[in-house]
C-alpha cells in the first residue's frame, strides 16, 4: 500500500510540471499577456517593455518558467489590474464556491446512486426506462439552459426559491446546487446502473443466491459495494466538470464565488485573474484526483497490488 | 431480464434480439434465430439489433435533419438571418416569424436554423481531430511500446489533467478571435482547442485495444507470414478497436457541441456577428429577457439540446448493440 501511494505521488510530479508548463507557454510565450491591459487599445511600447521586464519575459523561456514556478509554489498567482493579488481575490470567494460544490456533490451522489440502484435492480421495468430516458435528457440539455429555465420556473413563476443567490447562504444555494449537479447526477445514475447490472451477473452473486441469501442482502451487501468503486473514480473526474459548471451556475444565479469572478474577469479582459484562477483550479483538480486514486487503492486492493 | 437470459441457458448469438419496436414484425423475429445458425460477424449482429431499436431510428433521423440544416440552411428558411427590423423587436411568435423576434428584431427561427452550422461544424471537426490524432498516437504507442509508449502516455496524462471547459476558456481567452475573422476560421480554432484537450481519451482507448489484440495467435501468425506492421494494423488491429472508438467519439461529439455553446454563452468563443446557438442563448438569458421573451431562449436551447441528445443517444444505442452482454 505504501509503495502504491508513493508511486502515485511520484507520477503526479511530471503531470503538474507539464500542466503548468503548457499553461505558461500558451499564455506568456505564444499568447500576448498584455492583451486587455490597456483597455480596447493596443498598449504603448514603453508599457510593453516595462511589463516584459517586470514579468521576466525578456529572459530565456526555461528561466521564465522556473521563476514562474517559484512564484506559484509560494502561492503567488499574480496581480490583477486593480492591483489586488489574485490569490486574495480567490481566498475571499472560496467559501461560497466550496459550499456550492459540496452541496452539488451531495445532491449528485445521493440522487444519482439511488436512481442508479433502483434502475439496476429492476432492469427492463418501468423505473429502469424512466431513469434511462430522463438521465439521457439531463445529459443532453446544457447546464446554462437548465439553469435559466430553473430560474424562470422555480424562481420567478413559482417563487419557491430566491431568483438570485447574492449572499450565498445555504438556502439560497439549493437551486443552484441542483442545477450544477444535474448532468453529473445523470452520469452517476447511468454508471451505477451499468455496474450493478454487470455485477449482478457475477458468479459470486449466483453463489450468494444459491446459499439462500435474501435478495436484499445479495444486492445490498455483496453487489452494491463493488458497484460503488467506479462511481468514486467518476466523482474525482467530475470535480473538473463541476468547476466548469460553477462558472455558468454562479453567473446565472449571481453567486459571488470563484466561478463568477472568473466570468467577470473574462468580460473585463483581466488576463492575470483569468490565468491565475484557472491555474489554481487545475491544480486543485489534479490534487483531488490524486486523493481519489489513493482512496481507490484502499477500496480495491487489486489496484495497489500490481 | 437478467434472470431470463441466465435461466434459458442459450448462447447470446441465438437469443432473439429483445425488441420493443412493434414495426419489427413477426417475420423478422422468426428469421433472426435462423440467421443465427450461421456465424454472424459482430457488425451484422449489431445491425440486426439496431434495426429493431426505435431509439436508433429517432437519433439517426435527428442527426440527418440537423446535418442537413447545417449544410443547407436555405432548405428550411428563406428569411435572411442578418435582416433586423428594430420596430418589431421581441415580437412574440407569429405567422410572420414562427419563433418570434429577438432584441435586435432578428427572426429567431431563421437564426436558429443558421446557428446549426457553427455548432455542428465545431462538433464534427473536433471529433475528427481527436479521432485521427488520438488513433495514430494510440496505435503507435500500443504497437511500438517501450519509450514511445511511456512518453506519449505521460503527455496524454498531462492533457487529461486539464478539464475541458477550463482549458477551453484558457486557450481561447489567450488567442481571442479577431472581430473580422471568417466564421470557418474561428470554428476551426475552437475545434482545434477542444481536439487538443480531448485526444488522450481516444489514444488510451486505441492503445488498450491494440495491447489486447496484439498477443493473439492470428496476429502472431500474420507476422510470421511476413505481414508488415501497417498491414497488421489495418487488417487486424483497426477492425477490432474501431467499434468502441467510434462509440466514444459519437458521444464526445455531443459533448463538444455543448462545450462550444457554453464558451459562447460565457462570452468567449464565437462572437457576433457570427450566428450560433450559444450566442443566441447567451443574448436571451438575462433574467429580464427570460420573463419578457422566453421564446428567444426556448427555441435555440431546444435545437441545441436535441442535437446533443441525438449524438449521445446514437452512441449509447450503438454501444448497447455492440455489447452482447447488455441484451
Amino acid at each position: 500500500m505504501g509503495k502504491y501511494v508513493i508511486r502515485r505521488l511520484l507520477q503526479m510530479i511530471p503531470v503538474i510540471i507539464g500542466v503548468t508548463f503548457i499553461i505558461y507557454v500558451s499564455v506568456y510565450a505564444l499568447g500576448d499577456p498584455t492583451v486587455g491591459r490597456c483597455g480596447e487599445r493596443a498598449c504603448p511600447p514603453g508599457y510593453i517593455a516595462k511589463f516584459r521586464a517586470d514579468y521576466n519575459l525578456d529572459k530565456p523561456l526555461i528561466v521564465q518558467y522556473l521563476l514562474y514556478m517559484g512564484n506559484l509554489v509560494q502561492g503567488d498567482l499574480g496581480t490583477n489590474f486593480y492591483g489586488n493579488k489574485v490569490l486574495d481575490e480567490l481566498a475571499s470567494r472560496w467559501p461560497t464556491t466550496l459550499r456550492l460544490g459540496t452541496m452539488a456533490l451531495v445532491v449528485e451522489t445521493v440522487i444519482g446512486i439511488t436512481a442508479g440502484v433502483l434502475a439496476g435492480i429492476r432492469r427492463g421495468k418501468f423505473v429502469d426506462n424512466l431513469v434511462t430516458v430522463s438521465t439521457l435528457f439531463l445529459i443532453s440539455i446544457p447546464i446554462f439552459v437548465i439553469g435559466s429555465v430553473a430560474q424562470l420556473v422555480f424562481g420567478v413563476r413559482l417563487g419557491w426559491f430566491p431568483v438570485t443567490s447574492t449572499q450565498g447562504t445555504t438556502y439560497q444555494l439549493i437551486m443552484p446546487a441542483f442545477v450544477l449537479a444535474s448532468a453529473s447526477l445523470a452520469y452517476i445514475a447511468r454508471l451505477m446502473r451499468a455496474n450493478l447490472a454487470e455485477n449482478l451477473r457475477a458468479d459470486y452473486v449466483r453463489t450468494a443466491k444459491a446459499k439462500g441469501l435474501t435478495n436484499a442482502r445479495t444486492v445490498g451487501v455483496h453487489t452494491l459495494r463493488n458497484s460503488l468503486i467506479p462511481v468514486i473514480t467518476f466523482i474525482g473526474i467530475d470535480v473538473g466538470a463541476l468547476m466548469g459548471g460553477a462558472i455558468v451556475t454562479e453567473r446565472i444565479f449571481n453567486i459571488n464565488g470563484i466561478g463568477n469572478f472568473l466570468y467577470r474577469s473574462i468580460g473585463q479582459k483581466d488576463g492575470a485573474s483569468v490565468v491565475g484562477t484557472i491555474t489554481c483550479l487545475v491544480l486543485i483538480y489534479l490534487f483531488v484526483n490524486l486523493l481519489v486514486d489513493i482512496l481507490y487503492g484502499f477500496l480495491d486492493p487489486r489496484i495497489s497490488h500490481d | 431480464m437478467t434472470d431470463t437470459t441466465r435461466d434459458s441457458g442459450l448462447d447470446t448469438t441465438s437469443v432473439v434480439p429483445v425488441t420493443i419496436d412493434p414495426t419489427g414484425g413477426p417475420e423478422s423475429r422468426l428469421s433472426a434465430p435462423a440467421k443465427g445458425e450461421r456465424a454472424r460477424s459482430l457488425g451484422s449482429d449489431a445491425w440486426q439489433e439496431l434495426r429493431h431499436r426505435p431509439m436508433f431510428w429517432i437519433s439517426a433521423a435527428l442527426i440527418v435533419f440537423f446535418v442537413l440544416m447545417a449544410a443547407f440552411p436555405q432548405l428550411f428558411t428563406s428569411t435572411d438571418p442578418y435582416f433586423a427590423d428594430l420596430s418589431k423587436a421581441r415580437e412574440a411568435p407569429s405567422a410572420d416569424a414562427w419563433f418570434g423576434r429577438d432584441s435586435q428584431g432578428y427572426d429567431v427561427y431563421a437564426r436558429t436554423i443558421y446557428g446549426a452550422r457553427a455548432s455542428i461544424l465545431v462538433g464534427i471537426l473536433a471529433t475528427l481531430f481527436t479521432l485521427v490524432f488520438g488513433s495514430v498516437v494510440g496505435i503507435i504507442s500500443g504497437y511500438g511500446g517501450g519509450w514511445v509508449d511511456s512518453v506519449s502516455s505521460r503527455i496524454g496524462e498531462i492533457f487529461l489533467g486539464i478539464p475541458l471547459l477550463l482549458g477551453g476558456i484558457l486557450f481561447i481567452y489567450t488567442f481571442p478571435p479577431p472581430l473580422d475573422e471568417p466564421l470557418v476560421v474561428s470554428v476551426m480554432k475552437i475545434a482545434f482547442v477542444l481536439g487538443i484537450l480531448g485526444w488522450p481519451s481516444i489514444a488510451r482507448l486505441m492503445r488498450s485495444s491494440v495491447l489486447q489484440v496484439k498477443p493473439n495467435d492470428y496476429v502472431q501468425a500474420a507476422r510470421a507470414l511476413g505481414a508488415t506492421p501497417s498491414r497488421i494494423i489495418s487488417s487486424h488491429i483497426l477492425p477490432n478497436s474501431l467499434a468502441s472508438v467510434i462509440v466514444v467519439s459519437t458521444i464526445n461529439l455531443g459533448a463538444y457541441i455543448s462545450v462550444e455553446a457554453t464558451l459562447s454563452f460565457l462570452g468567449i468563443g464565437l462572437q457576433p456577428p457570427a450566428i450560433s446557438w450559444g450566442i443566441q442563448i447567451s443574448e436571451a438569458s438575462s433574467i429580464g429577457l427570460i420573463r419578457a421573451a422566453p421564446y428567444m431562449l426556448l427555441f435555440p436551447s431546444a435545437f441545441l439540446s436535441a442535437t446533443v441528445l441525438a449524438f449521445i443517444m446514437m452512441g449509447d444505442v450503438v454501444r448497447d448493440a455492440l455489447d452482447p452482454r447488455m441484451r
